[in-house]
């Protein structure tokens, strides 16, 4: 007789090639299911997902199209990595990315008749800002009075966008717009230029790349870096290290503001060139997404980044030409999140299947 | 506005019937909060209530039916988010949001084919007697039986926490789960049970949206409800006699600038809309300077992992 | 020179990408704003699909769709996937259809309640559904009790600022004494809030609901609180059988079966269209015979006139709240002036949030 024994321990060492491969193992896992979901759809399951993820960057537009919707996601992933690095949740990004949308297109239709060199820098300046200030609400909150930054982030994520909701139904609203709820169009020097004719991917992806570069350089090669490490790691091990966890803590929110601040900014002056209701679907909490499956990793982000810019796309494409309803792109967001998280318990915990004798057991 | 006595009997009904969900939401996740865990899925659960509960009194033409399932499929739902969180000791923040991006995409998915038909009318109880008491008539009869639950609720939970045994070890495992384990308190399998309840509540709350209060299915109709829930707990200080007086507080707010709208009273309305938040904050900048008001209520482990060598 | 000759390099790639995708059938696309079954805008939009696809032409359609970044891929994926017409069914399409247009001279489109045809192929439409305003004002008049009509308005643009000056001055004629009361819930579609509006305005005093939002919950709620409503857009009559007075019904499928074949068969032309009672593009449900006989008869002939053009619903003398004139005696509102409304007529309360 024979008995399966199966002991689950913690490790203390987790293998890097393990911790970046597990992401791909969520991204099949991600495919299996929606295979399955196609089917009891009524679908093909292997034309459905052809159409959702080949179709859409099967010529040069939509490849330009993925890098665009990648752009912003990339962006805000990155600046929640020194947060998420650090054990702060700022899950506010959306919120920030609003603020940072509504400071620079404050700047933008300051200069809705005017040309010049200046202008674009300016707004983007005033976009980064704006994320910046609107992100330390929470850490001033958190480090001065201890409350919790995932519900201080949170709640004003509602605030910001009611905030936008006020100024594009009212003040800000277009003269000549009939009172329609949108600004102005912003002026050709307000926009983001294409990187190519016909294209709408534009300046901004190099935006995200500096982002990705520098933030590489400042978490893996700086003091501060090493920091945001430690103290995620623990906190006591970092407070008796000597850090001080206060600067650090707003620190980190800065930068993750700036970072959503300019996604939003880059929206703004990008593909939509004004300020109305809907500048966002929801980047801020998609980006939370993007930042796990890119394992809080620069380069990991810039592809979980285009994964999850292609799940947009694909449940747009997989709409038009088999009209599968739209929704299956949310669907499979929160399936790939699911299954990684899942299978970080690979990385935390051995499994040990033994094999036993049963008068091995000592009874 | 005319303030006679009968008007604000009124209006005091209407701020009740748009506060329940709230409550309902509220109250699950405040029992999930107080084991110590942090659910950020209530949307998610919400919504996949509101629409189960709405197809399943389509298909089966039975209303209690179909409040069963809206809650029996809040459980299952939340059953993703307990095993991912406590068997496989995932991080709750992230889970919780996958929950309710998940959530509004499956129950958009599944509703494709209730959208467009109309709900069935609710029975209310003693609708007689609403029009005949002036002021009290509107507030305590006409309401649906889930109106009834959810304002019981919070005084059950209350009993519940504070004098039951089960309660107390909902609330040791919150406040202190290495202890709790230590007198072989069972951490893992109490947050569980906790998730599942919230889970239940929450989908209770998506029904009664889907099948009472706007009696049909719509994607996304919960509409950031589960969201205000969230803040309500934390409004409350986890206590659930106050979320009680948030809900109807908040409700209280989206209800009354209609009407200031209504009688031509001028207001930039989404600073209105804002308050429920803003207020949250104050509230939790409040309760969190000072160590002792938070230890009155707070679970002290909310939101981190707990694992038990084996 | 470098640069200039990759840019050449792609945008030729580019282009023999889009003519790669040769279309053999005559195809038209729809982008909707909502999903198929609300039971309002959208819905009636797919309606007029349907009448397309029955006609024997090939559609296709993307609901849900976004304003911002996302509205112009979906519309420039669907030129490019070989669909021959697309009809962008939203104001906030506006200037994403105008972009695609200029890439795709050989496709057409027409963008509905617009105003920026800035391409040959670009043709705008919309319906006179303050036509439809002015008889629901009208029954409205004869049937409250309270004197008191509750409206539900979406945002504050012309289209809907021209519905409650409309609605206002129709009942006025027959009821001098009406007031309109007006919740903005600055949405087009959110049930929760439409009900809680039509809540409100109920418990100020409105005996007879209506909407210039999308949902039916602003009719259900009416159903249950024992009032009079009117529904919006589509036939809402079965969520709200006793108390729904008549539908105002935007009915698009003549027109767009008449455009798509005139772009299948080659005689399509830019165009700006505004048709009304007269064309059916508006159309009323039947009348709620709850209302009495003598006012449904009342109803279909006023109904008659307008589309007639015997009556207009904007005939002088009209005043605004400060008692300016804004139509003289005798006169009727030019087409300018109604597409540009902004200001209420008198009797209408409150202020148009600025």
């Amino acid at each position: 007789m024979e008995d399966l024994l199966i002991r689950i321990e913690k490790r203390n060492d987790v293998p890097t090639t393990l911790y970046f491969f597990t992401p791909f193992i969520a991204i099949i896992l991600t495919i299996i299911g929606g295979g399955i979901i196609f089917y009891a759809l009524g679908f093909n399951p292997a034309e459905a997902l052809k159409f959702y993820f080949i179709t859409p960057i099967s010529n040069l537009y939509g490849f330009s199209e993925l890098l665009l919707k990648a752009t912003p996601l990339c962006l805000i992933a990155i600046g929640l990595s020194f947060c998420f690095k650090s054990n702060n949740w700022n899950i506010g990004a959306e919120g920030q990315l609003t603020f940072g949308a509504i400071v620079g297109g404050g700047v933008a239709l300051l200069f809705y008749n005017q040309e010049g060199f200046y202008i674009l820098p300016l707004i983007i300046i005033a976009g980064a800002i704006g994320g910046m200030i609107f992100a330390l609400i929470p850490a001033i909150l958190k480090t001065y009075f201890n409350t919790n930054e995932i519900l201080v982030s949170l709640m004003l994520v509602y605030v910001s966008k009611l905030i936008l909701d006020y100024l594009v139904v009212g003040p800000w609203s277009n003269p000549e717009g009939f009172n329609f709820p949108e600004t102005r169009q912003f002026s050709d020097s307000s926009r983001m230029p294409l990187l190519f004719d016909g294209l709408r991917v534009h300046a901004g992806i190099f935006i995200a790349l500096a982002a990705v570069l520098v933030s590489w350089f400042v978490l893996y090669k700086t003091y501060l870096g090493f920091q945001i490490k430690v103290s995620g790691l623990s906190l006591k091990t970092a407070k008796y290290a000597g850090f001080k966890g206060k600067t650090m803590i707003l620190i980190v929110f800065m930068i993750s503001g700036a970072c959503a601040g300019l996604a939003g900014v880059g929206e703004i002056t990008g593909p939509i060139g004004q300020l109305h209701r809907m500048i966002s679907p929801d980047y801020g909490f998609t980006a939370i997404i993007v930042a796990f499956l890119g394992r809080l990793n620069p380069f990991g982000i810039i592809f979980a980044s285009l994964v999850v810019s292609l799940t947009y796309l694909g449940a747009e494409t997989a709409q038009i030409f088999l009209q599968i309803p739209q929704y299956t792109g949310q669907v499979f967001q929160g399936m790939i999140l699911f299954f990684l998280l899942a299978s970080d318990y690979l990385l935390f915990f051995k499994v040990k299947i033994l094999s036993l004798k049963k008068n091995e057991l000592g009874h | 506005m005319s303030l006679d006595i009968s008007f604000i009997g009124i209006l005091i009904g209407s701020i009740m019937a748009s506060s329940v969900p709230l409550i309902l939401a509220a109250s699950g996740e405040l029992i999930t909060e107080r084991s110590g865990v942090l659910n950020l899925g209530v949307e998610g659960m919400m919504i996949i209530g509101a629409i189960s509960g709405f197809a399943l009194m389509v298909i089966t033409d039975n209303l209690f039916i179909a409040i069963i399932v809206s809650m029996l499929s809040g459980v299952i739902i939340s059953l993703i988010f307990g095993f991912l969180t406590q068997s496989l000791l995932t991080n709750h923040v992230a889970t919780g949001l996958a929950l309710t991006i998940f959530g509004i995409g499956l129950s958009a998915m599944l509703g494709r084919d209730f959208v467009g038909i109309p709900g069935k009318d609710f029975p209310i109880l003693f609708s007689s007697l609403r029009e005949s008491i002036p002021f009290f008539g509107p507030i305590l009869f006409g309401h649906s039986i889930v109106l009834y639950f959810a304002f019981a609720l919070p005084f059950l939970t209350n009993y519940f926490l504070k004098n039951t045994k089960l309660g107390l070890i909902v609330r040791a495992v919150g406040d202190s789960p290495v202890s709790a384990s230590n007198q072989g308190i069972n951490v893992i399998m109490v947050r569980y049970c906790c998730i599942l309840y919230g889970g239940g509540m929450c989908g209770l709350a998506g029904a009664y949206l889907s099948l009472i209060y706007t009696p049909q299915w719509i994607e996304n109709m919960t509409a950031g409800r589960g969201w205000i829930a969230l803040a309500l707990v934390v409004f409350a200080t986890w206590s659930p006699i106050k979320v009680l007086i948030g809900a109807i507080i908040f409700g209280g707010i989206s209800i009354l600038q209609l009407h200031m709208q209504a009688v031509g009273f001028r207001i930039p309305v989404q600073f209105l809309i804002a308050l429920p938040y803003l207020m949250t904050i104050i509230v939790l900048v409040v309760i969190s300077r000072d160590s002792r008001k938070i230890k009155l209520n707070t679970p002290t482990s909310l939101g981190r992992i707990f694992y038990k060598e084996k | 020179m470098y640069k200039n000759f990759l840019r050449y390099l792609i945008s030729a790639i580019f282009l023999i990408t889009f003519s790669i995708s040769a279309k053999a059938d005559f195809k038209v696309g729809f982008v909707y704003i909502g999903p198929t079954g609300d039971h309002g805008w959208t819905y009636q939009h797919d309606e007029g699909r349907k009448a397309v696809e029955a006609a024997g032409i090939k559609t296709t359609y993307v609901e849900s769709v976004k304003y911002g970044a996302d509205a112009e891929r979906v519309i420039r994926q669907l030129a490019q996937s070989g669909h021959d017409l697309i009809f962008t069914t939203s104001f906030g399409y506006m200037d994403a259809t105008n972009k695609v247009a200029k890439d795709f001279p050989n496709v057409k489109f027409e963008h509905a309640t617009g105003y920026k045809r800035e391409h040959s192929n670009v043709s705008t439409y919309s319906a006179r559904f303050y036509q439809g305003r002015t008889i629901l004002g009208h029954i409205a008049g004869k049937l409250t009790k309270t004197n008191t009509i509750g409206y539900i308005a979406s945002f504050p643009i012309p289209e809907v600022i021209r519905g409650i000056n409309a609605m206002t001055l129709a009942a006025q004629k027959v009821n001098p004494n009406i007031k309109t009361k007006i919740v903005w819930v600055f949405s087009w579609y959110d049930p929760g809030k439409e009900a809680e509006a039509a809540q409100a305005l109920i418990d100020q005093g409105a005996d007879i609901i209506m909407q210039h939002t999308d949902s039916t919950a602003p009719v259900q709620t009416a159903e249950k609180a024992g009032i009079w409503s009117f529904g919006q857009a589509s036939d809402m009559q079965r969520f709200a059988p006793k108390s729904i007075l008549t539908s105002i019904i935007d009915d698009w499928a003549p027109y767009y079966v008449e455009r798509a074949i005139a772009a299948r068969d080659g005689t399509w032309s830019q165009q700006d269209t505004w048709h009304g009672l007269k064309e059916g593009m508006v159309a009323m449900s039947p009348y709620n015979k709850g209302m009495g006989a003598d006012l449904v008869k009342e109803a279909k002939q006023l109904q008659k006139d307008l589309a007639s053009g015997k009556i207009h619903s904007f005939t002088g003398p009209i005043y605004d709240q400060k008692g300016n004139i804004l139509v003289a005696e005798g006169k009727v509102a030019d087409d300018g002036m109604l597409l540009g409304m902004n200001v209420y007529v008198k009797g209408v309360e409150g202020d148009i949030p600025k």
